[in-house]
């Protein structure tokens, strides 16, 4: 899908494995190259409307003006409804299946980290990373609309990152992601980050394919954010309220943030976390470790009844 | 804010059903939208005009079909009407609300020739 807003041009790049950098990746191409002989092909068959014309012979008389729009001048082109009832998001969900079948089939844990620019998901990343990267394999997909920063901090760590540019974008799609995973083929079993683009608004919108997404919310914003970004707030599955270290010099009312984003998703998981001082980190770990453990083993019930189904066939 | 992302995305299924269902120009596009869909009509009707020049749907017609908000609720078992992601139940003002309907965004049919 071509999401990025507004450029006829592609301006997505992925910035990638280690030794590829300023590798460019146009997703444009395609699309546009197909708006092209559609356009073309609309010119050089201009004459062919009147094959579409649903012209009615009714004894001496001939009707023009009875196709199923009924509603347009006799004798000039005839126009036809058509009922599609399509998903405009269809085809980014259809990516994001085919990612989530992917990252189930290698047992790959992944989670879409959202919030708004600042509040703190990189550090929180990197300091999250030091905890687990002996344990588990890790991989981090970076969403930015522009530089490497972010995938160069990571890899500070050691693990693998990706840097996504989404050019004007102001989301990673399932689409990019997908090209994006193209980098960690080989990955089993381990856990993977999204650091989605920081934006409160359209990454909600777009599934990737994760098992979950994570608010990020540090203490230094509003604590109404969730009612003032309430999308975000409903799709994400946990919130974490970084930057706790901060609070006792702020006016940041905890329980009433808690309420609002309660309010807005009642079933929302809430951590409150400083990745600097360190606290609530074995909390947020241990949501990472346990979640992680639900979906490989809901996989092997799935794969058990399956072989259970086959083995009553012999 | 992603509305840009939006129209591309209705351009492209256009595109695709202009093959399937024998067509080369898009006239009107009728598309349904909830009001928790997260969608800004008046943004997407801009973005829409400008994504749509130089394609098959150049100069069509956008119509809103506005679906109104529905949710069911936890705790007093009613289908409640709701605007917004943070409303409550109008009958007993839980918040415990399961969306039914009004997360739409879908092309519901097209005038095409």
């Amino acid at each position: 899908m071509c999401t990025v807003c507004g450029c006829s041009e592609g301006e997505v790049k992925i910035e990638g494995a280690d030794h590829h950098h300023g590798h460019d990746h146009h997703h444009h191409t395609h699309t546009h190259d197909h708006n092209h002989n559609k356009h073309s092909h609309e010119h050089s068959h201009s004459h062919e409307h009147h094959h579409s014309n649903p012209i009615e012979v009714d004894g001496d008389n001939i009707h023009f003006g009875k196709g199923p729009a009924h509603a347009h001048v006799p004798g000039l082109t005839q126009s036809r409804m058509v009922q599609i009832e399509q998903d405009i998001l269809g085809k980014n969900d259809m990516y994001a299946a085919q990612n989530r079948a992917r990252f189930e089939h290698s047992s790959l844990f992944v989670l879409n980290l959202v919030s708004s620019p600042g509040s703190g998901k990189t550090t929180l990343l990197t300091e999250t990373i030091k905890l687990i990267k002996d344990k588990y394999s890790v991989a981090v997909i970076e969403g930015d609309q522009q530089t490497a920063n972010d995938a160069d901090r990571i890899r500070e760590t050691g693990v693998q990152a990706v840097q996504v540019n989404t050019g004007k974008g102001c989301h990673l799609d399932a689409h990019m992601v997908g090209h994006a995973m193209e980098n960690f083929a080989d990955m089993k079993g381990g856990m993977l980050f999204i650091e989605n683009v920081g934006n409160l608004v359209c990454p909600a919108a777009f599934d990737l394919g994760e098992a979950s997404k994570v608010a990020i919310l540090s203490v230094t914003e509003g604590e109404d954010k969730p009612l003032k970004y309430p999308d975000m707030f409903h799709a994400s599955d946990l919130m974490i309220l970084n930057k706790t270290d901060l609070l006792p010099y702020l006016d940041f009312d905890v329980e009433r943030c808690i309420e609002y984003a309660k309010q807005v998703n009642p079933n929302i998981k809430v951590l409150q976390v400083s990745a600097r001082s360190g606290e609530g980190m074995d909390e947020w770990i241990n949501w990472i470790v346990s979640n992680r453990k639900e979906m490989i083993q809901s996989r092997i019930d799935a794969l058990q009844a399956e072989t259970d189904q086959f083995r009553a066939l012999l | 804010m992603h509305e840009m992302s939006i129209a591309e995305g209705i351009i492209q299924v256009l595109e695709e059903q202009a093959e399937a269902q024998q067509y080369s120009r898009v006239k009107t596009v009728w598309l349904e939208i909830g009001p928790l869909a997260m969608i800004e009509t008046e943004a997407l009707l801009f973005c829409f005009d400008a994504v749509t020049k130089n394609s098959l749907a150049e100069g069509a017609k956008l119509n809103i079909i506005n679906i109104p908000g529905e949710a069911f609720c936890m705790q007093c078992l009613k289908t409640v009407p709701v605007e917004k992601r943070y409303d409550s139940c109008n009958a007993c003002g839980s918040y415990q609300l399961q969306i039914t309907q009004g997360e739409e965004m879908r092309i519901k049919e097209l005038e095409v020739e």
